[in-house]
Order: C-alpha cells, then sequence, then structure tokens
C-alpha cells in the first residue's frame, strides 16, 4: 500500500471513530475586517445565558437568565464535567426538557454512529481539563479561546462548526424549554457566523 | 404503551407504561414499591431518589424509558434484612422525624458511600444539599454516614475473617 493511500485510510478511521462529519472549510480570501465583524455576530450568542450557563468561570452549572447557582446545591463540575457523587448532572437532567416553568431541561446524547439517543440524557459542562469558559470573556479573549487547542479540547475549524452545527447541548439553546429566553438570532444565522468567521481568516477584534 | 423490562432490587422486572412516565410512578403505583416519596416533582427536595446504575437519580423526573435495560435499586433493595450500613446507621442515631424524605436520604447516603467509603464534612454537606429534610435532621444525618462508613469498614474486615 502506498504510504498516502495508508495515510488517507488512517484519517477516514479516525474520522469515522470520532464520528464527526467533516465538512471542509473551504478558505476563501483572507478578510479579517469581515472575519471580525462575524465574529462580533455570534458573540452575542455565546454570552447569552443559555451558553453561559454551562461554560461559567468557576467549577459549577449556572440557571436562569441571571446566570445565578442552583439554589442550595453544592454542585461540582468533576473531571469529565458530568458532576460528582450524589449530584451528577444527569440525576436531575433528562434527554428531553420537563415540561413546565422552572423544570429541568435536558438533551439527548449522540450515540456512536452519530444519532441521536433520545432515552440517554447528555447533559454535562465542559471537562475541568479543558472548561472553555465564556462567562467574563471578552470578544477577543474568548476568540482566541476557541482557536486554541490546548483550550478548544483539540478541535478543528472543521470540528468547531460541526460541534456549533449539530452538538444537542448547542441546539438545546434553540429549544430551551418553557420560561427561558433564546438567543437573540437563529441558530442558521449562529453557524453562519462562526463559518464567516472561519473562513475568512478566524481574525480576532 | 411500552413494555419496558429492567433489574429491580436485583430482579428482573416487566412494565407496560408510557414511555414518558416517571419511574417514581411506576414504582409506587403499578409496583407498590412506596417508599421512594413524592416532594416536589422536579428534582428539587430528593425525596425520590433511588438508584439508578448506582447513581441517585430523582425517580420523579426520571422517565420510564432511561431505565430499560438498567439496574434499578429502591429503598427497598438496599438490603432485605436492614444490615446495610447505612440502614443500622440509621437505626442507631435514630436519624428520623416525621420520616418522609429519609428514603431519599438514605439512598443518596448509600450512593455516596459506595462512591467515597471515607467522606470528610464538607464531602456529605456537598453530597446530600440535595436532599431536604423540613425536621432539619441535618446533623443526625451527617453523624449516621459517618458512622455508616466505619460500620462499612466492620463489615468488610469481618467478611475478610
Amino acid at each position: 500500500m502506498k504510504f498516502t493511500t495508508l495515510i488517507g485510510s488512517v484519517l477516514f478511521m479516525m474520522s469515522a471513530a470520532l464520528c464527526i462529519t467533516v465538512h471542509p472549510v473551504v478558505y476563501e480570501l483572507k478578510d479579517d475586517a469581515a472575519s471580525r465583524a462575524a465574529f462580533a455576530v455570534a458573540y452575542k450568542v455565546f454570552m447569552h445565558p443559555r451558553c453561559v450557563n454551562c461554560h461559567p468561570v468557576g467549577d459549577a452549572p449556572l440557571r436562569g437568565e441571571d446566570s445565578r447557582q442552583h439554589a442550595g446545591l453544592r454542585l461540582h463540575r468533576g473531571a469529565d464535567g458530568r458532576g460528582v457523587l450524589t449530584l451528577k448532572c444527569t440525576n436531575c437532567h433528562q434527554a428531553h426538557n420537563q415540561q413546565g416553568v422552572n423544570m429541568p431541561p435536558g438533551a439527548p446524547n449522540v450515540l456512536g454512529d452519530g444519532s441521536l439517543d433520545f432515552t440517554t440524557p447528555r447533559w454535562r459542562l465542559p471537562s475541568a481539563e479543558t472548561p472553555m469558559t465564556f462567562q467574563g470573556r471578552t470578544a477577543t479573549q474568548l476568540c482566541h479561546q476557541l482557536q486554541d487547542p490546548k483550550q478548544n479540547g483539540g478541535l478543528t475549524a472543521e470540528q468547531l462548526i460541526h460541534h456549533v452545527s449539530s452538538d444537542p447541548l448547542v441546539l438545546w439553546g434553540w429549544n430551551p424549554g418553557e420560561g427561558r429566553t433564546t438567543p437573540p438570532m437563529t441558530h442558521d444565522e449562529f453557524v453562519s457566523s462562526i463559518r464567516v468567521w472561519l473562513e475568512k481568516g478566524g481574525a480576532c477584534p | 404503551m411500552n413494555k419496558v423490562t429492567f433489574v429491580l432490587n436485583g430482579k428482573s422486572t416487566t412494565v407496560e407504561a408510557d414511555a414518558d412516565k416517571p419511574l417514581l410512578w411506576v414504582l409506587r403505583e403499578d409496583l407498590g414499591l412506596t417508599g421512594a416519596k413524592y416532594g416536589c416533582g422536579m428534582a428539587i427536595c430528593g425525596c425520590c431518589t433511588v438508584h439508578l446504575e448506582g447513581d441517585a437519580v430523582r425517580s420523579c423526573v426520571t422517565p420510564i424509558s432511561r431505565v430499560q435495560g438498567k439496574r434499578v435499586t429502591t429503598i427497598e433493595g438496599l438490603s432485605n434484612d436492614l444490615s446495610h450500613p447505612v440502614q443500622r446507621a440509621w437505626m442507631q442515631i435514630q436519624v428520623p422525624q416525621c420520616g418522609y424524605c429519609q428514603p431519599g436520604q438514605m439512598m443518596s447516603a448509600a450512593s455516596l458511600l459506595a462512591q467515597n467509603s471515607k467522606p470528610s464534612d464538607t464531602d456529605i454537606t456537598d453530597a446530600m444539599s440535595g436532599n431536604l429534610c423540613r425536621c432539619g435532621t441535618y446533623q443526625r444525618i451527617r453523624k449516621a454516614i459517618h458512622l455508616a462508613a466505619s460500620l462499612a469498614v466492620e463489615k468488610d474486615e469481618q467478611n475478610e475473617q
């Protein structure tokens, strides 16, 4: 087997193993101004409580429009972001939103083949190793953070677009259940702004 | 109606229920296990806590479809002879006052001890913060969890001899 074929096969198997549908980013002519403008649009979503509440500064998830602590609960992120001991996220959060105001929201898990499992919840924070904090980050800080493989869990531009396009926890932001606001644009507009930002060079404010 | 099969307190169990029917109501109404209690119905108070694969889940918001093929343990299944260290400690310390929240408290305590055999006061405060008690038995609960931890060690040592 030729070396290039071998490398191609290995890359294909790695992609399959990671269950990542790779939509190549087509890098257009670098345009810093347009790229920065697109990030400024996306930044409004990153700063919305639906996103901030699971990307907090501290060790515990937040809730509500004012990004407050879960009243009374002494929650901890845990190494894998799924909570610890008797207070793991999915001990309360299910694979779907519970009906009614102030009921626990939820989202489905993703199976190995990329399909959704509506019997198993996915609710979690980013891991302790890569907490991917949004809360309190300036646009400049967040822009650099999102593109730093050491901070973003090793995501490439393509994988970052895939994440914001299809991760059930991201999509949940636009279907958050009764009594919760949604980010200030559609999900399609958000994904489009991320794509333009990256395709035009990933420039930061 | 869906057929759901799971292992309940060590025994294979099959029920027919709507997929989104809460596990709590399947346990209490369909299977007659009334140990787990209805409190808030929104995963806040912890009265309904049972174990799902060892995790202390809130059965009032857990749809029955989630337990398909899984292990569920309720307060009735903690032991069949009151020998579980948590049960022994709860009786020895005389923890309950009205008792309504205590099945949930005990299931959370058992889950905590299964994952941390010698919890500190802080560990206990953190882990039990999701179980409310309107009688205010928190200090006795803390004392009982420390006692249960030591009883579990004694039990392990006896089993080794």
